[in-house]
């Protein structure tokens, strides 16, 4: 029998589904890898084994009388990021300022995986309210990369991507507000998608860039991704900014072909800071695609320039707002002080990061008075040229490729000394969610330190089963996504 | 020297809606502290607004019924400012986009003239928690029960010259809002609530003096004394050679004078943007349309009909439509008795005595809508005389009773039966024989003495007409 630890999510329900395993067995198997590697790791904020047991004890019963037959990933064990809120269940984002608070209500996605009868084991580390590319901001612990315990998993997702290299889980939530999904999944060499803005429900993540931020997930290949995002997908009541689209079906991206399709690859995706190793990988991947039959172009994408300034512009605008109502008094961190003004002041001043107050600062002075024509308007504008710009390409292409970085993993502690450095790397993924667009991340290949590099394909607004199906095909063709770390 | 006073309103008013403007919490006044809120308005993180489309209509109503432009590509706006009855640290509302433009009420002017007052905009946003000092354990708590109720703010253009103006504009406006349904307006609970901006200016200068912005006005009255005050107060400085601060006061009425909150140095940059968690809301011109339809019969509307339909007197409708709660009275009163003329006079007698006598206005009448009109019906067919009517309404009016029961119970019903009325009558008639001799000489005192004596034996609880009849007929035989 293969391992459990290299199975896929969907293999993995289908033996729950035919009897050969029971739930509380997969989850065992998953705790036991927990136990042996989570102390070097640091992969989650919070495990819950008992709220596990409790879930899986409903879930079996479910499986067992065939009320679950139509759901691809029901029993399997699924890692949710620690921003998104699960009821009566700690809920920090990975900051001090929220780190006892237990949210009385469930997001939707949380809702949506459990009525899949998928199983919460628990809550992932971040960078500190998903602000950083390296889950070192982390109020908490720093996650290690299961590939290299030296090099950052990558964020601000790493935890949901690391516990997945780690085979701590066999799946995952993140959000993705700038490549906080993507960014992760290529430097732990799994498969995470960032869907289109709106087709995934917000309700119940915690925010920090409203018009940018997305859940999304992460997993061992595109068919577990495009199963989960067919859980979670879906117009919600209550997010306003959520869509009404036609049912995405996870099976359908199966019947797909290359053969004819017409690739665009950003030349300016290709440019000056790109490593050398990330472009011959990636270049190889393109081949592939060519050797599939697709038809690839260079086209340009120069408009990239903008990309970085107009994202920090208004992820930081609407962040600052967003973070205003920790206060101390509700819930969360409370400074002792001596009266209300000092207890609020100290609160904010003790339970938050050094780099969310960065992006605090940085939003405040964007939307201060006699600066907001400067900056936040002319965000706002730039935002619409990019889209016009993606939109065009589309009108071309089936899809685009591209890096999802410029280079693997840093070193644990490199990045965090030069923020301007740290968001230029953002780079090639925070355009993404600027036209809001949905964008995948697949491994294709390690570096010469043997790190997992990324391949990211962008599809037009909706159109998830282009790139998961595409996806599929590279990984029907490729072991890229199979290969996993020396370390376990 | 002469000055002029310019004046401009920013009124708030709370809408009627059951539900709040962001989440399904309802918004009824009172309640213990905390029990109307969920997760959303009370601002946990992760949750998120969504629109009730029902304050998008009651907006779209007090544009029309204010002669505004209704915008159609709409959008909220974040107003941030950090106070804890604010629990997300910022409220949704309108900046960039209000949902209503270019208005006017028509007002009578200081020279007796029709006036128009320009509205400036009307926009949708939600209202605050209160903070709550205990000053027996000094402490502050915070009741979120407000957070999220939906509210109107309307800007006047400065075009208001004297307090007769501004109470004159509050009266057209808080009759429009009551009888578009949209606000029952009361003052007291705060579902109405004016900030005046106020400055001077020489007679006959086109340049606006600085202007101060007061709040903290809880009744018409007190609005008109702020103004009076506080334009003297200007005019004083002026004379003196100093010059007014632009500034936030706040009104103390018990005192008669306000005093100054914070100066334009201090006033808060409220960082602005577009709300990023609500997609614009499209108002079509069938939007607009079919409110337009639905719009509620206005007071001018109204007070036609009664006059020319209803055959009300034109005082008497005057005295109704001055108050939506009497409004609402009388058209339910009509609606059951059948008969509006004398539904009217009860309103207008009974009821505005028994008002007065209690010292209370039509918006506190806290008794049985239909109440009245069931007491009419009883009286009108002879149920119960007309006098035991105004004593059950007393009844009602302080105590709510419930009328019908309360006369069953109280057993004030009259006896119109002739099988129970005829014995008594014919007893009176074989004990009187003198007066029944007279009466049959021609007499027609003596029927009017053995009316008398009949009532009396049936201790009032028949109707005179009745044993008027039954009493003939048997004298006349």
């Amino acid at each position: 029998m293969m391992k459990l630890s290299e199975m896929t999510g969907i293999e993995i329900s289908k033996m729950i589904k035919s009897g050969e395993i029971s739930v509380k067995e997969v989850l065992q198997d998953t705790f036991d890898r927990i136990d042996k590697t989570e102390k070097t790791f640091n992969c989650y904020v919070t495990v819950d084994k008992e709220y596990a047991l409790q879930q899986a004890e409903k879930v079996q019963k479910l499986i067992d009388s065939g009320d679950l037959d139509d759901s691809p990933l029901a029993g399997v064990p699924i890692a949710v990021k620690d921003n998104i809120c699960v009821k009566d269940k700690l809920t920090t984002c990975s900051s001090k300022i929220l780190y006892n608070f237990k949210p009385v209500y469930n997001a939707t996605v949380v809702e949506k995986i459990q009525k899949a009868g998928m199983i919460i084991i628990g809550k992932t580390n971040m960078d500190e309210f998903a602000m950083g590319s390296t889950t070192e901001t982390s109020a908490f612990k720093i996650t290690k990369n299961p590939w290299n315990e030296s090099k950052v998993p990558g964020g601000s997702s790493g935890g949901s991507a690391a516990c997945i290299a780690a085979k701590e889980s066999v799946i995952a939530l993140g959000s993705d507000t700038g490549g906080s999904i993507r960014q992760p999944a290529s430097y732990c060499g799994v498969t995470g998608l960032k869907p289109t803005y709106g087709t995934v429900s917000r309700y119940g993540l915690v925010a920090f860039a409203s018009s940018l931020d997305q859940i999304g997930p992460l997993g061992r290949d595109a068919l577990d991704c495009a199963a989960l995002y067919e859980i979670i997908s879906g117009k919600d009541e209550k997010d306003a900014t959520s869509m009404e689209f036609d049912k995405f079906s996870f099976s359908d991206i199966k019947n797909y072909s290359l053969k004819g399709k017409k690739i665009g690859v950003p030349t300016s995706y290709f440019g000056k800071g790109l490593a050398p190793d990330v472009k011959q990988r990636v270049l190889e991947s393109i081949e592939i695609f060519k050797s599939l039959g697709a038809e690839v172009e260079e086209f340009d994408l120069d408009i990239i320039k903008y990309a970085v300034p107009t994202y920090y512009i208004i992820a930081c605008a609407e962040a600052c707002s967003n973070l205003s109502r920790y206060d101390g008094i509700k819930y969360g961190y409370s400074a002792d002080s001596k009266n209300i003004l000092d207890t609020f002041i100290k609160s904010r001043s003790e339970g938050f990061g050094l780099e969310v107050k960065r992006r605090i600062m940085l939003g405040n002075f964007v939307l201060s008075s006699g600066y907001y024509d400067a900056y936040y308007n002319k965000a706002l504008k730039a935002k619409k040229l990019i889209q016009d710009a993606f939109f065009k390409a589309f009108d071309k292409y089936d899809f685009l490729v591209g890096p999802v970085a410029p280079d693997t993993a840093p070193s644990i502690g490199e990045n965090l000394s030069d923020p301007l450095k740290m968001y230029m790397a953002d780079i090639y993924t925070v355009m993404i969610n600027i036209a809001g667009v949905p964008a995948l991340s697949i491994p294709c290949g390690v570096d010469k330190g043997n790190m997992p590099i990324g391949l990211q394909l962008i599809g037009k607004p909706l159109d998830e089963k282009t790139i998961l199906s595409a996806a599929y095909e590279f990984q029907r063709n490729t072991d890229f996504h199979k290969q996993c770390s020396p370390l376990l | 020297m002469n000055y002029e006073i310019v004046i401009g309103l920013e009124v708030h008013t709370e809408l009627s809606t059951k539900r709040k403007i962001f989440c399904n919490c309802t918004t009824q006044f009172g309640g213990e502290p905390n029990t109307h809120v969920c997760e959303i308005c009370s601002g946990m993180p992760g949750t998120l607004p969504v629109l009730n489309k029902k304050v998008v209509e009651y907006a779209i109503r007090t544009g029309i019924a204010t002669n505004c432009d209704i915008t159609t590509n709409n959008k909220f706006d974040r107003k941030n400012y950090f106070y804890p009855d604010l629990p997300k640290a910022y409220q949704i509302s309108q900046l960039y986009f209000p949902i209503c433009r270019n208005g006017h009420i028509d007002i009578i002017g200081k020279d007796g003239e029709e006036k128009q007052v320009r509205i400036h905009e009307i926009h949708m946003e939600e209202d605050a928690g209160k903070l709550i000092h205990d000053d027996w354990e000094d402490c502050t708590l915070v009741d979120y029960n407000r957070c999220g109720v939906p509210l109107l703010e309307i800007v006047s253009e400065p075009d208001m010259r004297s307090a007769e103006e501004v109470i004159d504009y509050l009266t057209k406006l808080r009759s429009i809002l009551q009888y578009t349904g949209v606000s029952d307006c009361k003052m007291q609970e705060g579902s109405l609530r004016a900030d005046v901006n106020l400055s001077v200016r020489e007679m006959g200068s086109k340049e606006f003096g600085t202007r101060t912005e007061m709040k903290n006005m809880n009744s018409f009255k007190a609005i008109a004394r702020a103004i009076e005050y506080e334009a003297q107060r200007q005019i004083d400085i002026i004379e003196e050679g100093g010059k007014v601060v632009q500034e936030t006061r706040r009104w103390d009425d018990a005192n008669g004078e306000s005093y100054a909150m914070r100066s334009k140095e201090d006033a808060q940059d409220y960082k602005y943007f577009p709300e990023p968690d609500l997609p614009p809301i499209i108002i079509g011109k069938e939007w607009i349309e079919s409110v337009k339809n639905n719009l509620p019969e206005l007071k001018d509307a109204k007070k036609k009909r009664y006059i020319e339909q209803l055959g009300l007197p034109e005082y008497d409708t005057g005295l109704i439509t001055d108050s939506i709660h009497l409004v609402r009275l009388f058209e339910k009163t009509s609606e059951i008795c059948k008969k509006p003329k004398i539904a009217a006079n009860w309103i207008l007698g009974e009821l505005l005595m028994r008002l007065n006598e209690s010292g209370k206005t039509p918006e506190d009448i806290d008794f049985d809508d239909s109440s009245l009109g069931k007491i009419i019906v009883m009286v009108e067919e002879g149920k119960i005389s007309r006098d035991t009517g105004k004593k059950v309404f007393k009844k009602v009016f302080e105590e709510n009773v419930d009328p019908e029961k309360y006369v069953a119970e109280n057993n004030l019903g009259l006896v119109s039966d002739t099988a129970t009325l005829k014995p008594v009558i014919e007893d009176v008639i074989a004990q009187n024989e003198k007066s029944v001799n007279e009466y049959k000489g021609g007499k027609q005192q003596a029927l009017q003495y053995l009316i008398g004596q009949c009532m009396r034996a049936l201790r009032g609880k028949a109707p005179a007409q009745e044993v008027q009849k039954i009493l003939k007929e048997l004298l006349d035989k």
